[in-house]
This record gives C-alpha cells, sequence and structure tokens, in this order.
C-alpha cells in the first residue's frame, strides 16, 4: 500500500471545535473555546504555561471529555469518546509526554493496539517493513528493532510520529513536538510536515518558539486562561504582537548581559569518562573547568554525551575513569545526597521521571532533597509542614506557577508549570554549581524570560552554570563560554563573544574547532 | 456546578463502599457452592453472622483472631508503600514469637511490665531482622523479595519446629508424643484481658479472651501513620514507592528505604508473634503444620493491608472483617457441618473479590479523570504506560 496516499474514509477536510468547555478541581481548563483546522494546513495554537492548550487537544484525541461543546468533523457532529474512536476517524497525537511502553521494542510500540492480518498474533515483520518504509518516505530515521528505553528523547518522538502515521492520521496533533529537537532535527521535522499537508493531511502545532509557528504555519490560534483571544492568519503576525496576545502585555523578547564576573575555579572536570545507557562509551574523556559566576553553555545535537555529563557530574552514573572536584574537592563517585550538601543543584532534562514524583503533592514534590533538612523538619523528626507549604507557595507566587494551590498532585499541572516548579526548587536551594540541562523546554515565552533572568542572577551572585540546551539562541543568548559536544568528546570551547552560529553548528556536527 | 458536586459525592461513596460490595459479591458466588452442598444458604450465611458479630463473645473471638492480622498488615502498608512485596509476614511472625517468648522465659521473676516491655521489643527486633534480612538480599543483591521472603518463612517454620521440639520444649512435655510447645509463661508476663467499662456499670467484653493487644494494635497504627505521613522516613519510604529514579535524583538511597521499610514490616510482623503469645496463648505452640502457630495471619495481613487502602488506620477495620469472617466461617461449619475445607475455599474467594475491587477503584479514578470534573488523584494515563517528559 502507497504510505503517502490518504485513505479516502479517513480524509477530513475540516474539523471544527465548538464552544469546549472543560473544569478540573479548581481550574475552568478551557472555557467555550471555538477552533477549525482544515485539511492541507498547518494550524500553530499559542498560550501560556496551563492556557489549556493540550486540554483542548486531548479532548480532541478522546482522552479528555468535554463537559460542553461539540466536534464537527466535516460538518457531521462526532463523537469521540476515546483515543481508539480518534484514531478510527483519522485523529492522531504525538503527546507532550510521549507514551511509549520502555521495555518494548519500536515495531512493538507501533503494533499496540493494532489489528493485525493474522488474528491475534502480531505479524511485527509486516509492522517492521511498513515502518521502515514510512521513515524511508518521511526520512524519520529509526531501527524497528530496538528497544524504546534506548533511544534518546529525540528519536522516541520519531517513533510517536511515525506511530500516528503508521495509523493513518488524516488529522495529526502535535504537542510541542520541537522542544526535544535540535535546530537541525526541527527543519528535517518541518519538511516532514509540509510533505504531509502536501498529502492532503491536516495538522496541528503546538509551540512555545515564535519563529517556529512564524514559519511553518498558515493560521494561528492563541489561547489564555483557557479561552480563545483569536485566530489569525500567520502572514501579518510578528513576535511581539503574539507574545502580546498571549501574555496580554508586552514581552521584552531580548535582554543585555552583563559582563562576566569570574571567580575561583568551583566545578572541574579531568578526563572524565562514562558509559551510555546502550553500555557504549557515552562521555569520552572530558575535561572541563567552571569558575563562580559564569556560565558555561554545553551545544550539541541530543545524543551526543550531553545527558551522560550532566548524570555523572550530579552522581548519578558512575565514571568509567577520570576525576570530578567540586571546590578543589575530590568528589568523584560520592552519591547525589553528599554532592548536594557542597551546593550541587541539578535541573534535570528528564523532569517528569528524574525531576518529580508525580503522585506527590506540590509542596511534597518542593522539598525532594531537603525534606530532611532545617527549616522542613520540627522537634527532630517530624516533617514541618507548615513550612513545606508555606515555602511551595512562596515559589508558587514568585515563579508565577499555575495550580489550585500547594496540595495538588503535581501531574494534573501542566507541563510548563511542573518544570517551574522544579527549577524554583532547585535555584531556592542557592547552588554553588548548578546543572541546568533544557532548563526552558516546554516554557513559555514569558516563564522562559523569567528563568533566563534567574539564571543570571544566580551568575552575579557567583554560582557556577552549566547550561546544557539543544536551543542554540538560548546558548548563544546566556553562555560565557560555549562547549561544543559530539560523540561524546568537547570538540572545543569558544568564548562567546568569539562564537557565532555558523561555527558552532558546524562544530556541533563533527568539525573541529578552528583556532582564529 | 451542584448536580456534579452530587455526583462527586456519589462517586466517592462508591468507591467507599466498593470494598463492602465486593465482600458481598464474593459471599454470593460461595452461595453457590453451599447450594451444591445442599446446605441452606440463609441459614449459613446467618450462623456466620451469627457466629461472627451476634454477642459480645462472639465479637470479641473476632477481635481476637483480628489482632495479629491488624499487626501484619499495619506493617505490610509501610513494605507496600516503599514497593517491596513482602509475603514474609508469617516468618517475621515466628521470629517474633520466638524471640518474645524466649525473652519471656529468660525473665520470669522480673517486675511484669519489665517482661512485657522487653518481649515487645525482643519480638519487634527479632521480626524487624527477619524481614530487613529479606530487604537487605533485595537492596544489595537485587533478590527478588517474594521469593526470598516466601523461602524465608519455610525457613521460619522448620526454626520453630526444631526449637519447639528441643530446646525450648516444655520439660513436662518429655515424653515420645509430646506436643511441641514452650514452657508457659509467668503470670505477670500476661497481657491484661481487656473489659470495657461503660457508664452506666455494664462491663463490655467481660469474661472473654479479648486482651490487651488491641491496644497495642491501635497504638502501632497511629505510630506507622505518623511514620509514613509526618516524618522524613516516611516520606522516603513514599518516594521510592512511587519512582526509584526521582529518589535516586533527589539524593535519597533506594536501597536503604527498602531495607528500612521491611525492618519496620518485620517488626510489626514480630510484634503479632509476641501478642499472640503475651495475651492470647501464653505460650509458643504449634502443630508442626506451616500455619501451626500464625494460622495464616501473615498472609492474612496482606490483603487487609491492600484493603484496608495501604492506611494504617484502614487496615484495623480490615483485620476485624477477616476476623469476623474466620471466627463466622468456624460456626457455619459446626451448626450446619459444612467441611472445613469450604471455609478455606469461601476465605479465598473473598480475597479475590476484595484484590480485584482495590482495582476497580483505580480504573474507576482515571475514567473519571477522563470525563467528568470530579475530584481525583489518580494516575490519568494507564498504569502501562510510561509518561517520557519532552
Ligand atoms: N488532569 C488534570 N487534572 C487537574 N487539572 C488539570 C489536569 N490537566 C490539566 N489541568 C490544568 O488545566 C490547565 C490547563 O492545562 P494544559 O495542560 O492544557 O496547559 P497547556 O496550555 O498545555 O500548558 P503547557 O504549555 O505548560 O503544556 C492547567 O491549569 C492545569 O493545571
Ligand atoms: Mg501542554
Amino acid at each position: 500500500m502507497a504510505v503517502s496516499s490518504l485513505a479516502e474514509q479517513q480524509r477530513i477536510d475540516q474539523l471544527q471545535m465548538r464552544g469546549i468547555v472543560k473544569q478540573f478541581p479548581g481550574v475552568l481548563a478551557v472555557d467555550h473555546v471555538d477552533f477549525e483546522v482544515r485539511a492541507g494546513e498547518i494550524h500553530a495554537l499559542l498560550g501560556e504555561n496551563g492556557a489549556g492548550k493540550s486540554t483542548l487537544m486531548k479532548i480532541l484525541y478522546g482522552l479528555y471529555h468535554a463537559d460542553e461543546g461539540a466536534v464537527l468533523i466535516d460538518g457531521v457532529d462526532t463523537a469521540i469518546r476515546s483515543p481508539y474512536a480518534a484514531i478510527q476517524r483519522g485523529v492522531g497525537m504525538v503527546h507532550q509526554h510521549f507514551m511509549l511502553v520502555p521495555s518494548l521494542t519500536v515495531a512493538e510500540n507501533v503494533a499496540l493496539g493494532l489489528k493485525s492480518s493474522r488474528g491475534w498474533r502480531l505479524d511485527l515483520d509486516v509492522v517492521s517493513k511498513r515502518l521502515n518504509e514510512l521513515s524511508e518516505r518521511y526520512n524519520l530515521k529509526v531501527d524497528p528493532n530496538v528497544p524504546v528505553w534506548q533511544l534518546a528523547v529525540g528519536e522516541q518522538q520519531r517513533v510517536e510520529i511515525l506511530r500516528a502515521l503508521y495509523k493513518g492520521a488524516a488529522l495529526l496533533i502535535l504537542d510541542e513536538p520541537t522542544a526535544v529537537l535540535t535546530p537541525q532535527e526541527v527543519d528535517e521535522l518541518f519538511q516532514v510536515l509540509e510533505q504531509m499537508t502536501a498529502d492532503g493531511r491536516a495538522i496541528i502545532f503546538i509551540s512555545h518558539k515564535l519563529h517556529e509557528v512564524l514559519r511553518i504555519s498558515q493560521r494561528i490560534t492563541v489561547l489564555r486562561d483557557g479561552r480563545r483571544v483569536d485566530t489569525i492568519p500567520t502572514s501579518g503576525a510578528t513576535k511581539a504582537t503574539l507574545a502580546e496576545m498571549m501574555v496580554g502585555r508586552p514581552v521584552v523578547l531580548e535582554y543585555e548581559q552583563q559582563p562576566s564576573n569570574r571567580g575561583g575555579e568551583r566545578l572541574h572536570l579531568n578526563d572524565v569518562s562514562a558509559l551510555s545507557n546502550r553500555g557504549e562509551l557515552g562521555l569520552k574523556e572530558v575535561s572541563l573547568t567552571i569558575y563562580g559566576g559564569e556560565i558555561v553553555g554545553v551545544a550539541g545535537v541530543s545524543g551526543n554525551g550531553q545527558t551522560e555529563l550532566a548524570q555523572v557530574i550530579a552522581g548519578l552514573r558512575p565514571t568509567k575513569g577520570g576525576t570530578i572536584a567540586i571546590d578543589g574537592k575530590d568528589v568523584t563517585g560520592k552519591p547525589p545526597s553528599q554532592l548536594q550538601l557542597l551546593g550541587l543543584s541539578y535541573i534535570p532534562e528528564e523532569r517528569m521521571e528524574d525531576g518529580v514524583i508525580k503522585e506527590f503533592t506540590c509542596a511534597e514534590n518542593f522539598v525532594l532533597q531537603d525534606h530532611g533538612r532545617k527549616p522542613y523538619v520540627s522537634a527532630g523528626f517530624l516533617l514541618n509542614l507548615r513550612a513545606i507549604t508555606d515555602a511551595c507557595r512562596d515559589a508558587i507566587r514568585q515563579y508565577e506557577i499555575k495550580t489550585p494551590g500547594t496540595e495538588t498532585p503535581i501531574k494534573s499541572l501542566s507541563g510548563g508549570n511542573i518544570q517551574k516548579l522544579v527549577m524554583a526548587r532547585e535555584l531556592s536551594r542557592h547552588p554553588q554549581v548548578l546543572i541546568a540541562a533544557q532548563p526552558t523546554r516546554g516554557v513559555d515565552i514569558g516563564a522562559s524570560e523569567y528563568i533566563h533572568q534567574r539564571l543570571l542572577d544566580e551568575r552575579r551572585q557567583g554560582t557556577a552554570i552549566l547550561l546544557i540546551s539543544e536551543d542554540l539562541d538560548e546558548i548563544m543568548a546566556l553562555s560565557d563560554r560555549i562547549a561544543v559536544m559530539y560523540e561524546g568528546r568537547i570538540v572545543g570551547i569558544v568564548p562567546r563573544a568569539q562564537a557565532t552560529v555558523r561555527q558552532i553548528g558546524a562544530m556541533m556536527a563533527g568539525a573541529e574547532l578552528e583556532v582564529s | 456546578m451542584h448536580s456534579s458536586n452530587l455526583r462527586a459525592f456519589l462517586d466517592r461513596l462508591i468507591d467507599g463502599l466498593l470494598p463492602l460490595l465486593s465482600l458481598i459479591a464474593a459471599l454470593a458466588v460461595a452461595s453457590l457452592l453451599l447450594i451444591a452442598l445442599n446446605a441452606d444458604v440463609g441459614q449459613a450465611y446467618a450462623a456466620l453472622l451469627e457466629g461472627a458479630f451476634g454477642t459480645q463473645n462472639a465479637f470479641a473471638e473476632t477481635l481476637v483472631k483480628a489482632i495479629p492480622v491488624m499487626f501484619v498488615a499495619i506493617g505490610i502498608c509501610v513494605a507496600f508503600r516503599a514497593n517491596v512485596i513482602n509475603i514474609g509476614g508469617e516468618g517475621q511472625m515466628i521470629a517474633g514469637a520466638l524471640a518474645g517468648t524466649t525473652a519471656t522465659l529468660a525473665l520470669s521473676g522480673a517486675p511484669s511490665l519489665v517482661i512485657i516491655v522487653a518481649a515487645l521489643a525482643a519480638g519487634f527486633l527479632a521480626g524487624a531482622l527477619y524481614g530487613g534480612l529479606a530487604g537487605f538480599l533485595k537492596a544489595q543483591f537485587n533478590v527478588n523479595e517474594i521469593l526470598s521472603t516466601i523461602m524465608l518463612n519455610q525457613v521460619a517454620v522448620q526454626m520453630m519446629n526444631f526449637l519447639l521440639n528441643g530446646p525450648l520444649l516444655d520439660p513436662s512435655e518429655q515424653g515420645l508424643n509430646h506436643i511441641p510447645k514452650t514452657a508457659r509463661i509467668v503470670a505477670e508476663a500476661q497481657l491484661p484481658r481487656l473489659v470495657i467499662g461503660l457508664p452506666d456499670g455494664t462491663l463490655l467484653f467481660d469474661r472473654t479472651r479479648l486482651h490487651y493487644g488491641l491496644l497495642i494494635a491501635i497504638v502501632l497504627a497511629a505510630v506507622i501513620y505518623i511514620i509514613l505521613w509526618r516524618t522524613p522516613i516516611g516520606y522516603r519510604i513514599r518516594a521510592v514507592g512511587y519512582n526509584e529514579r526521582a529518589s535516586r535524583y533527589a539524593g535519597i538511597s533506594v536501597g536503604r528505604q527498602m531495607v528500612l521499610s521491611m525492618f519496620l514490616a518485620g517488626g510489626c510482623a514480630g510484634l503479632a508473634g509476641v501478642v499472640q503469645v503475651l495475651g492470647l496463648q501464653y505460650r509458643l505452640q504449634t502443630d508442626g503444620s506451616p500455619a501451626g502457630f500464625t494460622a495464616n495471619a501473615g498472609f492474612n495481613g496482606i490483603v487487609a493491608a491492600l484493603f484496608g487502602g495501604l492506611n494504617p488506620f484502614g487496615a484495623i477495620p480490615a483485620s476485624i472483617l477477616f476476623g469476623g469472617l474466620l471466627v463466622g466461617a468456624q460456626n457455619m461449619q459446626r451448626d450446619l457441618g459444612i467441611p472445613a475445607s469450604l471455609i478455606t475455599t469461601i476465605n479465598g474467594i473473598v480475597v479475590v473479590f476484595v484484590v480485584s475491587s482495590q482495582i476497580l477503584v483505580k480504573w474507576r479514578g482515571r475514567r473519571r479523570a477522563q470525563q467528568s470534573t470530579t475530584r481525583t488523584e489518580v494516575p490519568l494515563d494507564s498504569p502501562i504506560v510510561v509518561e517520557q517528559q519532552a
């Protein structure tokens, strides 16, 4: 079967959502929203963290049921009561938080929930074969036989997209697909999306990155606090107008940076190596020194050792040689608890898996490291619940985290708000050394700006900061020096003043540092 | 808004009643077996109810049966909250009983309070070490705790049989056909009977076998509740149970929490053993079979803990329900001549239904999160699906 053509029964010329309302305890997440998308169109959905984007899309995908409102497909009122029904009607979704089973292979994950032509038996070879065709056609490369847990986040996303395509999605919802991608990968994704719209599919695209939205979409709908602000054609929109529509006030998109006030040596890595999850040498003899009051940005295509680098420093991954020192003290092989006492904070890349305990409340999550330390224990052995709640409430206010309260389970917060809480927690610990991995991934522009300001504040106060990001703009805007990683090595360290995007990009692709 | 509040209330009411409904469903299924045996179902269940709660003495017996189950169940709450599946209640209970009895016999002559406190401490410690051993094997060598605790149960039974037939055997039982039991403990070591005086002068549970073990269990439930939800120790145990990766990230030693949770769980089961000796049997005695001393309290405690929502205070009523079932079933057997094996079967059916009802409650929670406006704290995505933060 040709994968390019769209099966007749699944074609969607026009999909409308009318007067959608969804209430969660304490939050009106979606408030009488009208939304429309047409075949061949990429329709962008914009809004701050917690504006209701994911909720609206989950309703369309049948994961949540709306309290009010209707979905019309080609003018016909269609009840989508479950993801299964959505898929039947040609609606596919790639979630903000991936939904793959880690222990299964790529092909097995795609086969989940499929009807097999061989009755109850899985025809995995057929799945693999079609998967190969699809990934060939759309240039989405993954090995169907690798278990998902071995894949980097970017690769997992390709699997999610392939899975939706495999099921024949005529309308594909992409919830923040670019948050995990490198600029290079974003270009590739956009080619895939354009190919898909050319094939007559419709795409709903959610992103916090305005330049992407401006580049790829034809129309833009902006949500704020659960309500639709407006739907406008992309031509004629600018970053500034969009930002203002989203936030409700003008937003500063650029900020000046003061010169570095470099202090003493804080973190020192000497020839550090480590294994990756696949058991290969993922980090190869990396040496790096970070001084107090500076931000060292780590640029690189995802999967080139950045994750291993962060985890090794945080004490979460054993070294395979080399030494790590904090303030001149050898800390190689020390457990995270001891590193924390030396003033190390770590904002992990995979916040849902590493950074929070989903079942715990916001308040409980706020004291993940420090629940046993001073302000949070009273009488020597009891948790001081009042102090914990107060600290969390302060953070919620300060970082404008959208949550009904401190006792809400953190899993019911929107993705960006969870990230803000993790950020607030780590900075409230007054770190001496801060590792920030993808700190603004999935965070809206207003909050990104705030997080950047806070990182610069930390820098001013003398913290040594290692900033790992796939967003080159972020690296260029904040770093004093930029270290580029390629295949587990640091291929070069460039002072920002001398760095150009072109040069960094070339080094990310493996070119040696050109000495100028 | 108003109607959705009502719906929320109804939803929670149904969730609360589900365990009870599942019990009724189990009894309905069991009645098919009774019919197959030509027994009068109504009469049978009347006998069960009468036997469990019908008289003061019946209720006291129910409580007496429930006490060891409570202790074990309270401990299971800790282990299961740490996601350590402790099946070793039986062995830990035996370890506690052996240590507690030995201490009691060694201390005869000491003041009452000294003996009792020392015996409880010894029983707790022995059970805790025995449970902690399984936790240690899991943390250190990644030995599956389900297997290790089941094997340790066997070891404990054999150890008890050996000790009760030899070193600890009652000196007056030295014959060939002796019953394996220790000497009787002194009166000072025995837990007092629990009699409740009402304001009007009547005595509740007078002349029954109900003993102070019940109060100890209630105190223990409070202590464990505080540990789990009000101390850093409990925080860490629950954190590890929910998410090992994030716990490690937070600097929590996952292995240590596993050992600790098994230590506490084993300690509670150990107390079940001593309290059974000090409060009821006044000696350690078995018939040589695996459940000869424990009467399966180590296993029933697991079900009671799940039934009670892994909350120590839920574990107490759940255990009483189980005690009632056990005592009532005996009465059913006596009055109607229903075979004992059927009683065991009915017990098993109840266990299956109760555990299923717990799964159903979770599932309902998930569905609710999907479609309505009611309050819920259950995961939104199905449990086999792992969310990965993008
Ligand atoms: N299952 C849930 N239970 C309770 N509240 C929820 C649930 N899901 C979302 N919410 C709340 O609804 C609001 C909208 O959340 P949603 O995830 O749709 O935001 P979003 O626009 O996708 O934000 P982000 O950009 O951060 O992903 C938030 O305030 C969130 O806390
Ligand atoms: Mg979202």
